[in-house]
């Protein structure tokens, strides 16, 4: 028997969506109405909604995702050199950042990235060598994302290279990345210059190392706690780490005196490099929002968005509910500001897995407590606030720890659900960086893009007619 | 051509808003060239990179601003400088509130008032998904909207049954849910009955009738006008007439539909048999609405009583047959069921010949327009019409007030009522409103009156007079 006391009993209080004449005679009966400015979804997505929505189990599966990606404690435990860490990880194998791709289409930035790590690994002679052997087909790519690592920009990731490794304190998971290199010209922006593949070769020999040494001495470091302390001194965890930069090293200061077994002017070599990389720990925020979004994968019916991600070709999505799959769309150009003489004609379009902080509510989504960067949009604080509000719409939690301050310590907007993406029109905003179109260029300027709703319309399509499966 | 390098030691701002001068210094008249920027490594490799002297920068520290110019001449530099400071002391007007976008979705908007129950009136093919995910979140359901997949209702309805949540509708065009009105519905106020209806206009019919009698309601539950049929099997009625049996404010129950499937009907019927408190039937095509208010007012213990009417003698109208032009389904249809004694066979779209009574509600009249109880534009259009036309006597046309319907709309009726009356024909109204309704009931009826209308609170008894309009002159 059905019980329906709740209706009777209480005052009704209602949501319209739909002709404003029903939601106007309400309020002409003195009642308070909250109306929702509707929209009909993507068109080429009614068909697949209305089949996920019949299926019934979507709702159900996205909280479990989303409680997954939230339930995981990101440690920092430990630098390792990448072929010790990747099983099959050939002398030959690149992983980079997106979806796949091949040398033919690569970006700019990616082929400039491939040179450099071919000539960084010996490879490679010269940067025609370089060029001669991938077009041969002589490097074996592969994302990092099928690996549990991210890297931004370019995201290369060579054999050689030191990756930090992060384990999840209340489950199993690992993930890694590579350690940021600086801005200006440097690997991941395409750049391959001498100066590039020194500093690459100096961070094998004594960043890798020496943080290695000091985290091992330490213990685990707990990012989730560095972030989450980060967004509220103006860190979004994707464009400004300045804050979270410097809790890093007050974190493992210590440990880089007294626990690091190497000699001092190493040891003060790498603080003055962490010191001075406003950037240094972007590439471990993503690493610990890789870990939660690979928790959340595989959950049948659920439209939770587990990857964005983009190699300069194309931005590729990846759905929990859909598997190893990716819906790709060509990567948008970046409105934003640009370095020096550099103009949206020497930009290559949006790269890089730096997109997985706007995959677990930071970056683009956290961007009401990072004030000091709205004028990337050319925008006020206020429109800052107002971009991350426009956030929740198209999101399924608010994170219980990454809290905003302007916002009365309201948690991000976490955990994009595709579904309702489609269904709004809302888009994914997303905080980046931008790199030059030329190989060797490096970083042009900074600014916002938004996810191209091809990939989400492809993804509903395709976890709509996985239920049907199932 | 000149360049100039200039350092400004300790000078701090972010890279944004030096990111943002520099675009401003490069967009000054005469300037080919500008940076500005903190002195780190990064930025003096990109001076080096633009070609400046780097002496001038010799030294220079992070914590430096560095000013680089390329120009055409001294103006041009001058210029740049004041572009600067301008860029940098730059204080943005105040901005717009922190207001939340509007919610795109009704979920969003549902969660941002706590709402309790969700109206839907998207176009039909999309509402199941929005009422499905309300349904999730706990919430019940209005669908205004028609054209749902009944494969969809069912699923909504069965949902809704499993979680103790009522679904209303799809097509449901009135309900009252403790005193507010949804939809199109009549203010009324609170009182002992309890209505579960599968019938918009059903219900409305039934709030005035009540009205006028000095009965109040307190909710008026619709659900949707499939809900009797065979596929659905009165999921909601069920689970309404239930609840209005368990809810101590109501003391008789009123079950209002249009013609039902049978099997269902037995159902509901076998169900009103367990309540505890009196429920009268009334199903279109078996009873009509007044024999069901007056039923209910029995169960009450209230006398019966005269409905408001409003008449005028139009026994000489020219003679011919009856055309019902309505806004209200169930209005049409009780009038068809009144009528057909009197007048034999009855038409129901334009067209048909002889009487023939038209529900304008329907989809096929309200292609791209409003629905005739707001606009009446295509029934004004059609009541002059039919006053051109010899073969039609009598006019017989509902119009129904409340929330949601046209304000005033005796006043567009009533010029064209006047000439169809002096052009002959007879004119009965069916008038469905309270006395507590926005347009005002009885000045409402007084307009049309005035105009030369026969006013019938009662659709029934406005159906019958019609009927006997017409079959008396033709006896004559």
């Amino acid at each position: 028997m059905t019980d329906l006391s709740p209706l009777l009993d209480n005052d009704p209080v209602v949501a319209t969506a739909g002709t404003d004449m029903l939601a106007d005679s309400i309020e002409q009966q003195g009642s308070t109405v909250f109306r929702a400015d509707w929209q009909p979804p993507h068109p080429d997505t009614a068909a697949a909604l209305a089949r996920l929505a019949t299926d019934g189990r979507m709702a159900e599966a996205n909280a479990a995702a989303v409680d997954r990606l939230l339930a995981v404690r990101p440690h920092l435990v430990d630098v390792r050199i990448a072929r010790d860490v990747f099983a099959g990880m050939s002398e030959r194998t690149l992983f980079h950042a997106g979806p796949p791709i091949e040398w033919e289409r690569a970006s700019g930035p990616m082929r400039g990235a491939i040179i450099g790590a071919m000539l960084y690994e010996g490879l490679a002679s010269d940067p025609d060598d370089a060029t001669a052997r991938a077009a041969r087909g002589e490097i074996e790519l592969s994302p990092c994302h099928h690996h549990g690592a991210v890297g931004p920009m370019a995201g290369v990731t060579s054999p050689s290279m030191p990756v930090a490794v992060i384990e999840d304190g209340a489950g199993s998971g690992v993930s890694y990345s590579t350690l940021n290199e600086g801005l200006g010209k440097v690997l991941r922006y395409g750049a391959f210059a001498p100066e590039v593949i020194e500093r690459l070769q100096w961070m094998d020999r004594v960043l890798g190392p020496v943080l290695g040494a000091a985290l091992r001495s330490r213990g685990p470091v707990d990012l989730q706690s560095l972030i989450a302390q980060a967004l509220q001194m103006g860190d979004d965890g994707h464009n400004r780490n300045r804050a979270v930069t410097s809790l890093f090293l007050r974190e493992i200061g210590a440990a880089l005196v007294e626990g690091a077994d190497a000699p001092v002017d190493q040891r003060l070599e790498v603080f003055k490099f962490v010191d001075g990389n406003d950037h240094f720990m972007l590439n471990l925020v993503m690493a610990a929002g890789k870990l939660g979004s690979d928790a959340a994968a595989g959950v049948t019916a659920s439209s939770l968005v587990t990857v964005m991600a983009r190699n300069g070709t194309d931005f590729g999505v990846r759905l929990s509910g859909t598997g190893d799959e990716w819906f790709t769309a060509p990567a948008p150009p970046v409105a934003g500001l640009y370095l020096g003489a550099f103009t949206e004609e020497d930009a290559s379009p949006d790269i890089g897995d730096s997109t997985i902080t706007e995959t677990v509510g930071l970056g683009g989504f956290a961007m009401a407590a990072a004030p000091a960067i709205v004028g990337f949009v050319g925008g006020t604080a206020a429109g800052a606030v107002r971009r991350t509000l426009a956030m929740y719409e198209i999101t399924l939690a608010e994170h219980p720890s990454y809290q905003i301050p302007m916002l009365e310590f309201r948690g991000t907007p976490t955990g994009i659900d595709a579904g309702r993406v489609v269904r709004t029109g809302v888009l994914p905003q997303i905080n980046t960086g931008v790199a030059g179109k030329v190989p060797g260029t490096g970083m042009v300027g900074a600014g916002l893009v938004e996810a191209p709703i091809e990939c989400f319309v492809d993804g509903i399509n395709a976890l709509a007619a996985s239920v049907n499966k199932s | 051509m000149i360049s100039r390098v200039e350092l400004f030691p300790g000078r701090y701002h972010d890279s944004v808003r030096l990111m943002q001068a520099s675009r401003a210094l490069q967009d000054v008249p005469g300037i080919d060239d500008a940076l500005v920027a903190m002195a780190t490594e990064l930025n003096l490799s990109l001076l080096e990179d633009m070609a400046f002297d780097m002496a001038a920068v010799a030294g220079a520290g992070t914590n430096d601003l560095l000013l680089a110019l390329r120009g055409e001449g001294e103006e041009a530099i001058t210029l740049a400088h004041q572009v600067l400071e301008d860029a940098l002391s730059h204080k943005a007007a105040p901005s717009g509130g922190l207001d939340a976008p509007d919610p795109k979705t009704v979920g969003t908007a549902a969660d941002a008032g706590e709402a309790n129950i969700v109206l839907l009136s998207v176009p039909g093919e999309h509402a199941f998904v929005e009422a499905m995910e309300a349904l999730h979140t706990g919430r019940h359901v209005m669908i205004f909207s028609d054209n749902v997949p009944v494969e969809q209702e069912l699923l909504l309805k069965q949902f809704g049954a499993d979680h103790d949540l009522l679904v209303m509708g799809p097509d449901c065009g009135t309900a009252v849910v403790n005193g507010l009105g949804l939809g199109f519905a009549n203010a009324v106020p609170p009182g002992p009955v309890g209505i579960v209806g599968a019938s918009g206009t059903g219900i409305q019919q039934m709030l005035c009738l009540l009205d006028d009698a000095g009965v109040g309601v307190r909710h008026a539950l619709g659900t949707g006008s499939h809900d009797l049929s065979e596929d659905i099997g009165a999921i909601s009625t069920l689970q309404g007439l239930a609840a209005l049996d368990a809810d101590p404010s109501v003391d008789v129950i009123s079950v209002i539909s249009k013609p039902p499937a049978l099997p269902v009907a037995a159902r509901v019927r076998a169900a009103a048999a367990e309540c505890i408190k009196p429920v009268v039937i009334t199903f279109m095509g078996e009873t009509t609405l007044e024999e069901g208010a007056g039923e209910v007012l029995a169960k009450l213990g209230k006398p019966s009583v005269r409905y408001a009417s409003w008449e005028v003698s139009q026994d000489d109208h020219r003679g011919g047959t009856v055309r019902g032009l309505f806004s209200g389904g169930t209005l049409r249809d009780e009038a068809h069921f009144v009528a057909m004694p009197l007048l034999g066979d009855i038409g129901k779209r334009e067209g048909d010949s002889g009487h023939t009574f038209i529900d304008y509600g329907d989809d096929e009249y309200t292609q791209g327009r409003a629905h005739p109880m707001i606009d009446q534009t295509v029934r004004i259009e059609r009541l002059a019409a039919a006053a051109a036309d010899p073969s039609i006597g009598v006019i017989l046309m509902d119009v129904v007030l409340g929330f949601g319907s046209n304000a005033d709309p005796a006043a567009e009726l009533a010029p064209v009522i006047e000439e169809a009356i002096s052009a002959g024909s007879a004119v009965v109204v069916s008038l469905c409103g309270t006395r507590g309704d926005p347009q005002n009931r009885d000045a409402q009826a007084s307009a049309l009156h005035a105009a030369g209308a026969s006013v019938w609170l009662s659709n029934a008894a406005a159906a019958m007079e019609a009927a006997r309009l017409a079959t008396t002159r033709t006896a004559v």
